[in-house]
């Protein structure tokens, strides 16, 4: 919880550096910035890790328990990632105040997501976190790409805030409250016996998450929304907004319909199993590498959902929290890179060709997060699929695992389309790219962490292991 | 007692009769956002959405005898309204790049 005022606090002194220009307040926004970040994660820690006392807020509707200390860690770690490496687009935009503070509120409304303990605040956590990012998507006032992508993250944004709402009310209707704990203790009291419309208001919320989290059919506003953005901001979107997202889904279904997931499974999977199909066989056909990012993070997304899937909190939670990290550092890590070589040479494969000849290291740091995303192993990102699948093999669902190889084997091609155009195809220009210094240590940094806790695995699994 | 005699009319109604009419309103909002071309128009029937929502969550408000879903009711149009301002921002900005607000002319990004 004290993260959250502290991030907040940010936020407001954010727009007040705008008021009192005169002081020099816009030059030590990033530093200050940053070392909230740091502060907020540190007494995060601190003083609330398994804390039996004083986690619930607000008549419960906030409970900062491990489940959301741990999660909300993964969120401002790679916030901080984020803001090192967005620095660059902060400095070239002429309202950087207002970047900062909207970016800082999103920020606040992802880690309400980790944390809330009642539908309301799930709907406030949900609407914080994206209002601002319709925003930022559209930041680019000029360019006719960057408003397109804002309005429609905007309309299918709010199209599916409006399933969430009917769902929501639906399953008021039926249990009377809107707090998660009660909606649990009155599904298993009711033995099935709940009306028709309690289901239906089930599956609502389900398909509205699953837009937030876009797995198809669900996604069609993904390629086009990561495109048309500014890079720094589709970064964001695909790992904290997305982290947000799924620790929200785990809250939802996990815990609070976990009681009647016969009634959603079915509809899960097919969600699951459309998302690696479509994800993976469209993104093939990608020529620019921000899109064929877009689609990776539906095949990801659908990765994260068969977790939920298993319906086994015991294993399912720790192994998405692995994932979300592995592919949160991995991102990072990918999208600093493709920032810079765009400005340098546009988003298209080609703009890769010869790297490994041209900045070795940054060649590097992306072959290791393309290894980490495509789940080969000693990175990351094979430990993630890893955890997943045995979660999966415990339940009915085998046909599914069969499906994610399958489809994670295509994933490998389009990955490695990136790692060949850098070493193996002759360069255009043989000058380096220019990278800050800072970056450049933010890239080498969270590769290392790719590797290391793909080394390490199962520290991050046991983090969790006497939370719940 | 007029308002008596409605207040028992609003009772006596069943329950059913208020999801029915709350699941037609956001039927039609919903089919309007996906048919429609006018910007102007979806934002509308977005908002046709949420109101759909807001009568049903006070419809079972009164059912439950239980005040919580009209507070979530303030909260949905407090949220409601700060949408549709950054919607007509960004629509502002779209029609003064393109002079127009049909959805038609937002093809830039290739499928």
């Amino acid at each position: 919880m004290k993260g959250l005022f502290i991030i907040c606090g940010l936020g407001i002194f954010a727009m007040l550096a705008e008021i009192f220009k005169g002081f020099g307040l816009k030059k030590i926004l990033q530093p200050v910035v940053l070392l909230g970040i740091v502060v907020a994660f540190v007494l995060n820690i601190l003083t609330e890790w398994n804390n039996p006392m004083s986690i619930s807020y607000f008549n419960n509707m906030i409970v900062f328990d491990n489940f959301a200390l741990a999660f909300s860690g993964v969120i401002l770690a790679t916030a901080f990632f984020w803001f090192v490496f967005a620095n660059d687009y902060f400095e070239n935009s002429s309202d950087v105040t207002d970047h900062f503070a909207l970016v800082l509120f999103a920020l606040v409304g992802a880690l309400m997501l980790t944390a809330y303990k009642n539908m309301t605040t799930l709907f406030l956590g949900i609407e914080i976190m994206s209002i601002p990012l319709y925003v930022l998507a559209a930041s680019r006032k000029n360019d006719v790409k960057s408003n397109e992508a804002g309005f429609k993250y905007l309309i299918l944004g709010s199209f599916a805030t409006g399933f969430l709402l009917f769902g929501i009310a639906l399953v008021y209707g039926a249990t009377g409250s809107f707090d998660i704990m009660v909606i649990r203790a009155k599904i298993s009291a009711a033995q099935g016996g709940l009306p028709l419309f309690f289901h239906a208001g089930v599956i609502m919320m389900l398909v509205a998450m699953c837009f937030k989290v876009a797995a198809a059919p669900f996604h069609f506003w993904t390629p086009d929304v990561y495109q048309g953005s500014p890079t720094v901001i589709t970064a964001f979107m695909s790992t904290i907004v997305k982290t947000a997202a799924f620790t929200a889904f785990i809250r939802l279904f996990l815990v609070g319909f976990g009681g009647i997931s016969e009634k959603w499974e079915m509809v899960m999977a097919a969600i699951i199993a459309l998302s690696l199909v479509i994800a993976n066989v469209t993104a093939v056909s990608q020529g620019s590498v921000k899109r064929m990012l877009a689609y990776s993070s539906i095949s990801h997304a659908a990765f994260m959902l068969m977790g939920v899937l298993a319906v086994q909190p015991g294993m399912s939670i720790p192994g998405i929290l692995y994932y979300t990290l592995a592919y949160s550092v991995g991102s990072i890590t990918a999208f600093s890179v493709l920032y810079n070589v765009s400005k340098d040479s546009g988003e298209g494969f080609e703009g890769f060709n010869g790297l490994g000849k041209r900045n070795p290291v940054m060649a590097f740091c992306m072959a290791v997060a393309m290894l980490s995303l495509a789940g080969i192993p000693v990175t990351a990102g094979f430990f993630a699929k890893y955890f997943i699948f045995a979660t999966i093999m415990a339940t009915s669902f085998k046909w599914l695992l069969v499906l994610a190889v399958l489809t994670s084997a295509i994933g490998v091609y389009y990955y490695f389309k990136v790692i060949i155009a850098m070493y193996f195809k002759p360069a255009d220009k043989t000058e380096k790219v220019p990278v800050e210094m800072q970056v450049m240590l933010i890239m080498i940094i969270t590769t290392l962490l790719t590797i290391a806790i793909g080394v390490v695995p199962g520290y991050v699994i046991d983090m969790l292991g006497n939370s719940h | 007692m007029r308002g008596i005699l409605l207040q028992s009319a609003i009772i006596s109604t069943p329950i059913e009769w208020y999801i029915m009419l709350s699941a037609v309103l956001f039927t039609i909002g919903a089919c309007g956002v996906m048919v429609k071309r006018n910007a102007i128009i979806i934002f509308a029937c977005v908002e046709l959405m949420l109101n759909a929502v807001n009568l049903l969550l006070v419809a079972f408000s009164s059912y439950h005898s239980d005040a919580s879903a009209q507070v979530f009711v303030f909260f949905i149009m407090a949220v409601a309204a700060a949408e549709v301002a950054v919607g007509l921002a960004i629509l502002s900005m779209i029609y003064r790049n393109l002079k127009s607000i049909d959805i038609n002319v937002l093809s830039k990004l290739k499928h």
